[in-house]
């Protein structure tokens, strides 16, 4: 396997270094299974959390695989940091160097900030790209991927398979969204058909260096793909500055997921959302607690493929 | 580079079957016996004995008993090698707890592998005792660990490389010598 120092993007990684993430996922998986949950693996290495920007899921995960690898973790959040004060990305990155992290993960509203800090030379550390702008989100990418695979093929007989064929629509939102972007980047990489639903407005015109098809209407592309996953995106109110659509009513009566679509999908489809979840508006409330819905399962396998991604980066030292 | 064959399919037999018997013997019988294979080799090994135990105690449930455990993650060396690869681990429905765990592996070199399944051992349960089974022994201990069950103690050079082939992974039998 060539050796990987960062996880900037989906594109980083080929196929093969893929299935291995996610291979290794898997064994993690395991240990999240067991009673004690706890490896040795990266004692006496620092991680930095630098999240720039609010989250829930990915910084909760992201500490919980770093403690069950047993590094040692220090949180970093803007707010009530020196960044109030006025503080650069730069002298951040280099007082976090001079501390002697090993890696960090960075979440930043601003598309490339993950790569500038990897590029930068300020710190010699692994950069984990934790949601940068409306770029990437790498590893919500491997961990929707590592989701439909467990599904697919079942637990214990996924190692070493890619998603060949498999058919995934993705909905909503897909202009802001760097979930949408490193998810149609990993599941091309990994053999998956990528389908793009969304209104005119929230959909780029053509799409740089994904291979998607892209539907306006979501009835007919359902009946048309007859995926196997459908992945719902959130609407990014916070970074819509202007009118998109017309209502949010009327958004979510012609993109939203309900239960007469979620009735249209063929027995077994995966129903996912990257959370959070704005109920009621991209997907409701009977469709997101329904037995076809991975988000919680995406929750818990986004710890497992953290590990793997931390694993993977930091368990060797390059010289 | 020049080899040597030191034991053949023949003698690889013979010892599994002696180790077989000599773990029995230890057990008192074949109550709570768990084997676990530490990868790659040692997952056959363990396969091996547990099927010459059967053979000979009914009662021994071979495909019950038998597991694999992978120690990657708990090797002391990671730092220093390239990625390595990790594989699965895989320990019986009725756990560790409580039972006679024997770890088996191909060779007993510095040791560091065992302590690492020894670690590794410590997250799944608390077994009632440990013992090493391994089929070559080849000195230079870097740590205070021994096997209790040897298939052939073998007096070797540090340089000296040792080769073991079994059928499932290598196509044939035998353990070779390379200088």
């Amino acid at each position: 396997m060539s050796q990987l120092k960062h996880l900037l993007s989906a594109a980083d990684l080929s196929r093969d270094a893929a299935i291995a993430i996610l291979d290794v996922a898997e064994e993690m998986a395991g240990v999240n299974a067991r009673a004690i949950k706890k490896l040795p693996t990266l004692q006496g290495k620092t991680v930095v959390n630098l999240f720039f920007e609010d989250s829930t899921r990915t910084r909760i995960s992201f500490e919980l695989a770093e403690k069950r690898l047993s590094a040692d973790v220090i949180n970093f959040a803007a707010k009530g940091s020196s960044v109030s004060k006025g503080e650069s990305l730069k002298d951040t990155a280099q007082t976090l160097e001079a501390m002697g992290a090993d890696a960090v993960v960075i979440r930043h509203g601003a598309s490339g900030a993950a790569q500038t800090l990897a590029q930068s030379g300020w710190i010699d550390g692994a950069i984990i790209n934790a949601g940068d702008g409306t770029h990437e989100h790498p590893t919500q990418a491997l961990l929707d991927a590592f989701t439909i695979r467990r599904r697919t093929h079942g637990v214990g007989a996924s190692a070493g398979k890619g998603l060949d064929g498999i058919k995934v629509v993705i909905v909503g939102d897909v202009l802001h969204s760097r979930v949408a972007r490193s998810n149609a980047i990993l599941l091309n990489t990994l053999g998956a058909e990528v389908h793009f639903v969304a209104p005119p407005t929230l959909v780029p015109a053509k799409p740089a260096g994904i291979k998607a098809q892209i539907h306006y209407d979501f009835d007919a592309a359902l009946a048309a793909v007859k995926p196997d996953a459908v992945m719902m995106l959130r609407i990014q109110s916070e970074r819509m500055n202007a009118s998109y659509f017309p209502s949010e009513r009327e958004y979510s009566r012609v993109w939203g997921m309900d239960s007469e679509r979620l009735a249209a999908l063929k027995p077994g489809a995966l129903l996912m959302h990257p959370g959070p979840m704005n109920r009621g508006l991209e997907i409701t409330a009977e469709a997101a607690d329904s037995p076809n819905s991975t988000v919680l399962e995406q929750v818990s396998n986004g710890v497992s493929v953290r590990m793997a991604v931390l694993y993977t980066l930091m368990a060797t030292e390059r010289n | 580079m020049p080899s040597r064959t030191v034991l053949t399919s023949g003698d690889i037999d013979r010892a599994i079957t002696r180790i077989a018997h000599e773990i029995v013997e230890s057990n008192h019988g074949t109550k709570n016996l768990i084997l676990l294979g530490v990868p790659t080799r040692g997952v056959q090994l363990a396969k091996r004995i547990a099927a010459v135990i059967e053979r000979h105690y009914p009662e021994f449930d071979a495909s019950g008993s038998v597991g694999r455990l992978d120690i990657t993650m708990y090797r002391d060396d990671l730092s220093l090698h390239p990625n390595r690869p990790v594989t699965e681990t895989n320990i019986p429905a009725s756990g560790i707890d409580g039972g006679a765990v024997v770890l088996v592996d191909d060779v007993l070199f510095s040791g560091r592998t065992i302590r690492a399944a020894l670690d590794a051992l410590n997250a799944h349960g608390r077994p009632s005792v440990v013992r090493l089974a391994v089929l070559v022994d080849r000195g230079h201990r870097e740590l205070p660990i021994r096997a209790d069950f040897v298939g052939k103690n073998l007096p070797t050079s540090r340089d000296e490389r040792i080769s073991v082939n079994l059928s499932e992974t290598d196509g044939e039998n035998c353990v070779v010598i390379e200088s």
